[in-house]
């Protein structure tokens, strides 16, 4: 077994891409906080970004058949995790969700989500049938359900969601059948009303204010009318670096943030979203491929549970800055700012890598 | 261990290509998305964005300024700052609430109760919280600039009048529209509008009332203005016309100082074209107590002041005008020879009627006889005498009198261009049948013939009245327009003879020996006038009650010169002063008379003085605001006959 992979073996272009990504981020955060309160903002993404490139080539080294080994032992320390920040964790925005790590207040349920892709490609991969039966299939909703229910509770609905798709791509990576796929559907349209009922007011409100957003000019609806704008007003060549009104007078909520795509899109126009969700999209196929090149089954899924979480965030994110989905808090990766979400995407990509530095190796 | 997933190599490559296309598809679909909003629909938006941070400030007109007949400025305007609180933001409003009314000084409650009254007001619509800052609310904004992004300050401008309520009345002041007029103007007023609430200020609102300019400014999120983007297109504010008043400063300072601060008024015009010289009123409020927002409780006070200060008694006070009127009673007997010209009676110092005993004013003289022994109409009205024009009025009768009174003007507006003139009353036997439902008694017609009972009039009537006789029965309309087109003329034609026996009477008065205004005389001026006491009370109930001052009579003069067609004519009134007109009143009269003719011979002799050369129109005009000593009549000491501010050399 030859465990050292030469340099070549990285995925340069995957890299490259996400770099670019990257860059795109440190522009637009420049851009969106310079002049204000929140100036030099970059720069304490730049070191996010300095740390996640270590962590991730740290990852790549370690054989990801040692990681998914340790899976039982990683699910259980991410549920004891959860369970430690609901009941010591720090409250930031009426949400416990952070704890202090060196000197930073870290969210929990980034980790969760990491290891939450091990512990489905490790779930999936012990299922050695082509078609995946309802009792496996059941069982990953149980693994799945314990720290999604623990990352409601917070309640962070954003990072809850992102379990689903990697559930749901697994699964059907896994050989789910289409009866199941069906029967699931129906039984969470029936659900529907019962989670309309245990959501928290403000998550309501975002619900009804996203199918109704003209009623609710100032909250949530105003968040997302005001981005519509940013975005509508870009128009197609956009309004130049620095100079979008609705970013630099403030009419875009959390414009560095979560409404980051929409800052880029006023100030960068159709040609700039074409340029970043291009970037996004040749991402996520290249991550399809890397995942159609692993060499095993285990890596397969590693890569897919890495691709599943990143396109569910850029679809959320995007969809929510264009008003076709409501506002849930889950930000964009790579470009918006953020210390564990920016962490998060590095350490699923050295994940990824690792995979690949070890597709010909038997 | 279990190594077993490291040989498993069956990958799902017909699942992972579905991924691919589904990763196609969704970003297709969102870019669908941008296509709509920023190509389809960009215009729609982009005006959206331009709403958002472009607001409009109004740049307040100045209103027109107010020039005195030589082109002296009596009413300018300031720029001041008022602080407006933005309201797109109720969250911060809440927040900063307690911090704004500390720093400005407001109470909460204030604050909380304007927030209250305006909430249906749209909320980019800024409301003005205090209406002048003063050096520390500036000091206050420009610090918390960052932590209260909620204030912004409107250059606005401020009406200034002349210091210690000169010529208050007649300029008038300004406030905030009502929200009566704000309905009836049509959409040219918004709230928080100034327009001209009485006076001139009200009268030439149209003309003095500019239109506001319009800035346009880039605002953030809170709908602060953001200084450093420059403001765009600018809509230059129109400046109200300014206009020209009939007034003569050196006349109106002559006549305020005159009356000092004794409760009354003085009304000069110039017979011959309407044109108003000079008009005061006592006591009177300072009308730049108006110019920033009054408070409820001032304006509560100045209403509730037993001596009314808003009142302009010059067109508004309705009061017996006592022996004045005694010149409608003489044209009367002249013209309709009742009874005859040489009519003569004698006055025992009262005069029995229906078994009544009238007194003349001379019965209480305090000293010399107490008659007048037997006189005739002259003498009567050299010396006011009572009991002949009692007898003149019984033979004249009620009907004849109320024709020459209301054919001379009493009991009708004089239609100057100032609102809320009273008309004053000439009693007759309709008006006492339409509002008593009684008859006339025939005793009353002895108390109208001098002036009492139920006929009033104001001091402007009065000087109309003189001024229209002297002027042989043309009266002009009293206007204080200088430009002013169109004034109106009615024409009472009064015979020579009439007109120059009284006249000749009226000259008498001053100039002869025993009239009541003998000492008032000017040398080289023919001075000529006609003193009315008015009482308040019967002289019978005042004896029984002591001479307690409310009950005091109202004293008249309305004095003019030359004798015949005058070329200024002042009616003075001073209210319960305790004396008689020819000694309360009469001096404010000849003050501002001898004042009129010293200007004149100044004029003449080529010796103006650069005050009075001020014939500049212009914009720089401004400064002569600050040139004029002002008149300030502090305390009501020496304001007996002798009244120490007369310019009168001789004194």
């Amino acid at each position: 077994m030859n465990d050292a992979p030469g340099t070549r073996d990285y995925d340069w272009w995957l890299l490259a891409i996400l770099a670019t990504i990257c860059a795109l981020g440190v522009i637009e955060i420049y851009s969106a906080t310079h002049g204000s309160a929140l100036a030099g903002m970059q720069n304490k993404q730049l070191r996010w970004l300095v740390v996640g490139f270590v962590l991730m080539f740290a990852l790549s080294r370690l054989d990801y058949h040692l990681i998914l080994d340790q899976a039982p032992i990683l699910y259980l320390i991410g549920i004891a995790a959860l369970i430690a920040v609901l009941a010591f964790g720090h409250t930031r925005f009426g949400a416990k969700r952070w704890i202090p790590i060196l000197g930073e207040f870290l969210q929990v349920s980034e980790l969760v989500k990491l290891i939450i892709i091990i512990v489905i490609a490790r779930f999936f991969a012990d299922v050695r049938t082509d078609e995946l039966s309802l009792q496996d299939l059941i069982k990953a909703g149980l693994i799945v359900g314990l720290p999604l229910a623990l990352i409601l509770k917070q309640p962070d609905l954003g990072t809850a969601l992102v379990l689903v798709p990697l559930l749901v791509v697994g699964a059907f990576l896994a050989g789910l059948q289409w009866k199941h796929a069906a029967a699931i559907a129906l039984i969470g349209l029936l659900m529907l009303p019962v989670a309309w009922r245990v959501m928290k007011p403000y998550q309501r409100e975002r619900v009804t204010s996203f199918m109704h957003p003209e009623e609710d000019a100032k909250g949530s609806g105003y968040q997302v009318l005001q981005s519509k704008i940013a975005v509508g007003s870009g128009g197609f060549w956009g309004k130049g670096f620095g100079n979008g009104t609705q970013n630099q007078l403030g009419y875009i909520p959390v414009r560095y943030s979560d409404f980051i795509m929409s800052a880029w899109a006023e100030e960068q126009g159709f040609k700039g979203v074409l340029l970043a969700l291009g970037l996004y999209m040749a991402l996520l196929l290249r991550l399809v491929q890397n995942a159609q090149r692993a060499k095993d089954r285990a890596g397969m899924f590693l890569v897919m549970g890495v691709a599943a979480a990143l396109g569910f965030h850029v679809l959320v994110n995007v969809a929510m800055v264009i008003g076709a989905m409501p506002v849930t808090g889950i930000p964009l990766p790579l470009m918006s700012y953020g210390g564990s979400a920016t962490l998060f995407v590095f350490l699923a990509i050295g994940l990824v890598m690792n995979v690949r530095l070890r597709r010909f190796v038997n | 261990m279990s190594y077993w997933f490291r040989n498993d190599n069956r990958l799902p490559q017909a699942r992972l290509a579905i991924a691919s296309y589904v990763i196609v598809g969704m970003v297709g679909l969102l870019l669908l998305g941008f296509w709509k909003l920023q190509v389809v629909d960009s215009d729609k938006y982009g005006q959206m964005a331009e709403r958002n941070r472009v607001r409009s400030i109004p740049i307040i007109a100045p209103r027109g300024r107010m020039l005195d007949r030589d082109g002296r400025v009596l009413v300018d305007n300031y720029p001041s700052f008022s602080i407006l609180l933005l309201r797109d933001d109720p969250a911060l409003i809440d927040k900063s609430l307690p911090a704004i009314a500390e720093g400005l000084s407001i109470p909460i409650s204030d604050l909380k109760d304007q927030l209250e009254t305006t909430k249906n007001l749209p909320k980019f619509q800024p409301i003005v919280i205090k209406p002048e800052a003063n050096n520390a609310d500036v000091a206050f904004i420009e610090s918390h600039l960052f932590d209260i992004p909620l204030l912004e300050m409107l250059m606005v401008q401020r009406r200034r009048y002349l210091p210690g309520g000169f010529m208050s009345h007649a300029s008038g002041y300004v406030g905030e529209v009502s929200e009566q007029q704000i309905e009836a103007s049509n959409g040219r007023f918004r709230p928080g509008d100034l327009a001209g609430k009485t006076g001139l200020e009200r009268q030439y609102n149209d003309i003095l009332t500019g239109t506001d300019g319009m800035r346009r400014v880039v605002v953030n999120s809170v709908g602060k203005e953001v200084k450093d983007l420059g403001h765009l297109t600018e809509q230059e504010p129109i400046p109200g016309k300014q206009i020209q008043l009939t007034i003569d400063y050196d006349l109106q300072q002559v006549a305020e100082q005159s009356l000092g601060v004794r409760p009354g008024a003085v009304v000069a015009l110039d017979p011959r074209t309407g044109e108003v010289l000079a008009m005061v009123s006592r006591p009177t409020p300072d009308a730049n107590d108006f110019a920033v927002r009054i408070s409820a409780d001032e304006w509560k006070s100045l209403n509730d002041d037993p001596l009314h200060p808003l009142l302009n008694r010059a067109i508004q006070a309705q009061l017996a005008p006592g022996s004045v009127f005694k010149i409608v009673t003489a044209t009367a007997m002249l013209e309709d020879h009742v009874p005859e010209e040489g009519f003569k009676t004698f006055c025992p110092g009262y005069g029995t009627f229906f078994g009544r005993q009238y007194h003349c004013w001379v019965y209480y003289a305090k000293t010399g006889p107490r008659t007048h022994g037997v006189l005739s109409l002259h003498d009567a009205i050299l010396k006011s005498c009572d009991v002949f024009f009692y007898n003149v009025g019984m033979r004249l009768g009620i009907d004849r009198l109320s024709y020459y009174g209301s054919k001379l003007g009493v009991g009708r507006k004089t239609g100057i261009d100032l609102p809320s003139e009273e008309p004053g009353l000439m009693p007759s036997q309709e008006w006492v049948e339409r509002v008593f439902h009684r008859k006339w008694y025939a005793g009353e017609v002895i108390s109208v013939a001098t002036g009492q009972g139920a006929v009033t009039s104001t001091p402007l009537q009065l000087a109309r009245l003189i001024g229209g006789i002297a002027m042989g029965g043309v009266f002009k309309q009293p206007h204080m327009l200088k430009d002013a087109q169109n004034i109106g003329e009615e024409r009472f034609p009064i015979s020579e003879p009439t007109v120059e026996k009284i006249t000749d009477a009226m000259y008498g008065v001053i100039n002869e020996p025993g009239g009541t205004g003998g000492k008032l005389k000017l040398a080289g001026i023919e001075f000529s006038g006609k003193s009315g006491t008015a009482q308040v009370i019967g002289y019978g109930t005042r004896d029984r009650v002591g001479k307690e001052k409310k009950f005091e009579d109202n004293a008249w003069f309305v004095g003019y010169a030359p004798r015949r067609n005058p070329e200024i004519v002042v009616s003075v009134l001073v209210q319960e002063s305790g004396q008689h007109g020819g000694e309360a009143s009469g001096p404010v009269a000849r003050d501002i008379i001898k004042a009129y003719y010293d200007k004149k011979a100044r004029k003449t002799q080529g010796q103006l003085t650069a005050d009075d050369e001020r014939y500049d129109l212009g914009p720089g005009a401004a400064a002569a605001l600050t040139i004029h000593a002002q008149p300030v009549v502090k305390s009501a000491s020496g304001i007996a006959p002798g009244h120490a501010a007369s310019v009168d050399p001789e004194r």
